[in-house]
């Protein structure tokens, strides 16, 4: 069983609260559960929707028919009702939304016209509970039980009294009993019998970034709100008490990261967060991490631009500016998890990286990532790595000499904290002396240069993971690409690997790019047929970045740019013609 | 006790009879009485002459970039808020390039102190005019003469409820250097406005300029009084008031956030969030 679940309205409508709720039930009935939404620029009005695909076998990417809409404005029939799947079923409330009459293509028995209003009232609540009444509309068409629903509404709804709780179950169950009494043509039968009954977490991938942040000691993020980042302020935010830690809303995104800086200078870790427009503000601080060898890591998440371009919606258009940014020539490392799950684990990872070599990290991800919830089993907090590469206390008094930038065989000087010891921690933007002091001699450059970009880059680069790969192990075609396109990569692969010999070859360490010692990827694709780079944008710019560190070139490109994520079936059928 | 000579730093590459001497030995002779040692402040310092200031001294220093030493300021204070924090900077940097910066960090009274060299003119990229230069001083990109009005910290200070606001100037070291001392020990985002002579680029506002208009203001004066300082802080031209134009007892921003009421970020144990995250709340 594979079923996909859209609901659609205007801003405001409350459309989100219904698709999170839906998406919790599933996964604590211990389905897999993949949701993405689809947003305007705006607070209120236009046309929204969020999808959730629901399996009894992992999933990772939205399909294109929908086996139930519901529909809370006219719009969304007009516009999804052509993406009902056979056994389809639209759900409304024809009296809110004026609809006298099905159209005509669709079969007038796939519409379940329910009073979601008028029954909320009844059950003792306000007609804003009439999302409630929809929520277990939903529950009672696919034939599900309300025991998980009543949990989650008790829980929602814990500080708000016994009346708000029982007038929200009592609508719940109208909407379910309604819905299971009426539709004559629903024939949904979720398959629980080979599901485990444990629960799955559900998490998106700001949330996991922002967990990753917190179980990586980080002590501090500042940032100015731009979609698709602020989730992850908003999640920190959440926990400042519980876990100490201090998140500062900056005047503008120059002023994030140069907070962001002198908190890592004091001995902190730090984190700012961003979208592209915020980072190019950014940039100048960028280089100032470099050159005073202080670790910071910056979350970015694209959207489609130049300027401010789609805010809400979905590309990967920065890699390349994420890469090359910045005055002057520095080390950096840059990581584009496919997953919540790769968030939370790349995230600890910028953190140890950034630190133990004094440089700045990106995470860079995109609106599609940022917003699609995924199920796990678990995340296992035992394996985030942390260790203190900074000198504090005795450690640091205990130096009988200090210079902030020394030159070592690494490259990486000790990182003293200021006030912990007598010895003076000093830095500079200006080019400095190994204490940290302005030069302006050749000879000092020169050797200041090599330390911080000769000496840490091959050993950053030897940190870095090689890409994955999935499918078939000789494959004749590869499709390959980085961030956010993981999960319908890997979907596209096991829909085509009945007819092919094809794999997945997944990058969710980008730079420095890694080598081939540990896996040779660059021999898999050279013995495949056909090889296809898959990005959202319109330049190819991994396929650019390939080409750059390694010298292989694709010889197909998928490259899709609306601002869209792709869905299953699109993607596939795009496939298909690159290898017809 | 520490003396003068123990904050010796590298030699300064300021121009002969630069005002910036005279605020470094201010500077100098009010840690010294206030008994702070080199490793117990920290300095951020932007770019121009004024940014050098704390390689010609000992301290822990941050010498970033032009126009951000509040933001860097204000991360060190929230990461460590036992750290006394000074940031040094000029009037090209902090109320030009940094001037969004300057709004906000005394908007949130961050307990950063703030020495801005203010020779009304641009010194390290010879001689272009600054925000505080005088409206109609003409310059090579300024050949008709500066259009815009000359900016004014004071009054400006004063409309945004700083918690601290003083003019001070280079040519009084003594009164400076009780200026520097009161702006150190204000619990609050502290302004040090320091009239400095550029001997170089600057012809109009000379040594000999400002002794002939700077009066120190009457000990009777009440700098708590928010209107009586708005109307010092308007006074330039035939007068200009050096001393403490404005006051008050604002709560700093260190003592409203929860997380650092009993420690310091950085005293804090680091390694604790991985064993204490849960991840209850995402089944």
């Amino acid at each position: 069983m594979d079923y996909s679940i859209k609901i659609g309205g205007e801003a405001g409508q409350g459309i989100q609260t219904v698709g999170d709720t839906l998406a919790k039930v599933f996964s604590r009935t211990g389905f897999h559960v993949f949701t993405n939404q689809d947003y305007e620029s705006r607070v209120r009005g236009g046309h929204n929707f969020y999808q959730i695909r629901f399996s009894d076998k992992p999933v990772m990417a939205s399909r294109d028919k929908v086996d139930i809409l519901v529909a809370l404005d006219k719009e969304s029939m007009e516009r999804h009702g052509k993406e009902l799947s056979a056994i389809g079923q639209i759900m409304y409330d024809a009296t809110a939304i004026g609809i006298p009459a099905p159209k005509s293509q669709i079969p007038a028995a796939n519409y379940l016209d329910i009073p979601f209003t008028k029954l909320a009232e009844e059950s003792g609540g306000s007609k804003i509970m009439a999302n409630t009444v929809a929520t277990g509309a939903v529950l009672g068409m696919l034939g599900m039980d309300m025991d998980i629903l009543i949990a989650i509404i008790k829980d929602t709804f814990k500080n708000k009294g016994e009346h708000v709780i029982d007038s929200n179950i009592s609508a719940a169950m109208a909407g379910h009993d309604f819905a299971m009494k009426n539709c004559m043509k629903c024939s949904f039968s979720p398959n629980t019998a080979g599901l485990s009954f444990k629960p799955k977490m559900l998490i998106n991938s700001v949330e996991a970034i922002g967990l990753g942040a917190i179980a990586s000691g980080c002590k501090f993020y500042s940032a100015y709100p731009m979609t698709p980042s602020t989730g992850i302020m908003n999640y920190i935010a959440g926990k400042e008490k519980e876990f100490g830690i201090i998140v500062e809303q900056a005047e503008d995104e120059i002023s994030a990261i140069n907070m962001a800086l002198g908190a890592s200078f004091a001995g902190a870790r730090a984190m700012t967060g961003t979208a592209g427009g915020g980072f190019a503000l950014m940039v100048e601080g960028l280089s100032l991490s470099a050159m005073t060898e202080t670790p910071v890591v910056i979350a970015l998440g694209q959207r489609p631009a130049p300027a401010t371009g789609f805010p809400t919606r979905t590309e990967q258009g920065d890699l390349l500016f994420a890469l090359h940014t910045a005055h002057g020539e520095f080390p950096r490392i840059v990581f584009a998890p496919g997953t919540p799950e790769q968030a939370f684990y790349l995230t600890n990872k910028a953190f140890d990286l950034a630190e133990k070599y004094q440089v700045p990290a990106i995470i860079i991800f995109d609106q599609y990532l940022s917003d699609s919830e995924w199920t796990f089993e678990e995340f296992v907090p035992e394996k985030i790595k942390y260790t203190d590469y900074r000198l504090r206390g005795d450690a640091f008094k205990n130096l009988k000499e200090y210079k902030r930038h020394a030159y070592t065989d690494t490259g990486v000087s000790p990182m003293g904290i200021p006030g912990d010891a007598e010895h003076l921690v000093v830095t500079d933007s200006d080019e400095h002396d190994e204490e940290g002091h302005i030069v302006e001699d050749a000879e000092t450059r020169i050797k200041m240069v090599d330390k911080r970009l000769f000496k840490k880059l091959p050993l950053i680069k030897r940190e870095m993971e090689p890409p994955v790969l999935y499918g078939d192990n000789k494959p004749e075609v590869i499709i390959t690409g980085w961030g956010s396109n993981y999960g319908i990569m890997k979907e596209a692969v096991d829909e085509l690997s009945k007819s092919r010999r094809i794999a997945m070859l997944h990058f969710s360490e980008i730079y420095p790019f890694p080598s081939t010692d540990r896996f040779d990827y660059l021999n898999i694709l050279k013995n495949a047929k056909t090889t296809i780079c898959i990005e959202n944008n319109a330049t190819g710019q991994f396929a650019r970045l390939m080409r750059a560190e390694t010298g292989y070139s694709f010889n197909k490109f998928i490259n899709r740019y609306d601002g869209r994520p792709f869905t299953l079936e699109e993607l596939v059928k795009e496939i298909k013609i690159r290898l017809s | 006790m520490s003396k003068p000579e123990d904050y010796k730093g590298q030699t300064p590459a300021w121009c002969m009879g630069c005002g910036n001497f005279g605020i470094l030995n201010a500077f100098k002779n009010a840690v010294v009485e206030l008994g702070i040692e080199p490793h117990q402040f920290t300095i951020v310092s932007g770019i121009g002459q004024a940014g050098k200031f704390p390689h010609y001294l000992k301290c822990n220093t941050f010498n970033g970039l032009h126009g951000r030493t509040l933001p860097v300021a204000t991360g060190i204070r929230l990461a460590n808020h036992e750290m006394l924090t000074i940031a040094v900077a000029g009037d090209g940097d902090c109320y030009g390039e940094g001037g969004n910066h300057l709004m906000h960090a005394m908007r949130r009274n961050v307990n950063v102190k703030l020495f801005v060299h203010d020779n009304q003119i641009y010194g390290l990229t010879k001689g272009q005019a600054s925000p505080t230069s005088p409206e109609g001083m003409i310059t090579r990109n300024q050949p008709f003469g500066v259009f815009s009005e000359q900016f004014n910290p004071m009054a400006f200070a004063v409309a945004l409820d700083c918690s601290f606001a003083a003019r001070g100037f280079a040519g009084d070291m003594e009164h400076l250097k009780g200026l520097i001392k009161a702006a150190i020990n204000n619990k609050g985002f502290s302004l040090v406005d320091i009239l400095q002579p550029c001997v170089t680029f600057n012809k109009i506002n000379t040594y000999e300029w400002y002794r002939q208009r700077v009066y120190r203001i009457e000990p009777e004066y009440n700098p708590e009084d928010r209107a009586a300082a708005f109307k010092r802080a308007l006074e330039w031209g035939e007068r200009i008031p050096i001393g403490i134009i404005y006051k008050n007892n604002r709560q700093i921003l260190e003592d409203r956030i929860p997380a650092i009421k009993d420690l310091p970020l950085v005293r804090q144990p680091l390694d604790k969030a991985k064993s204490d995250i849960t991840l209850k709340e995402f089944y």
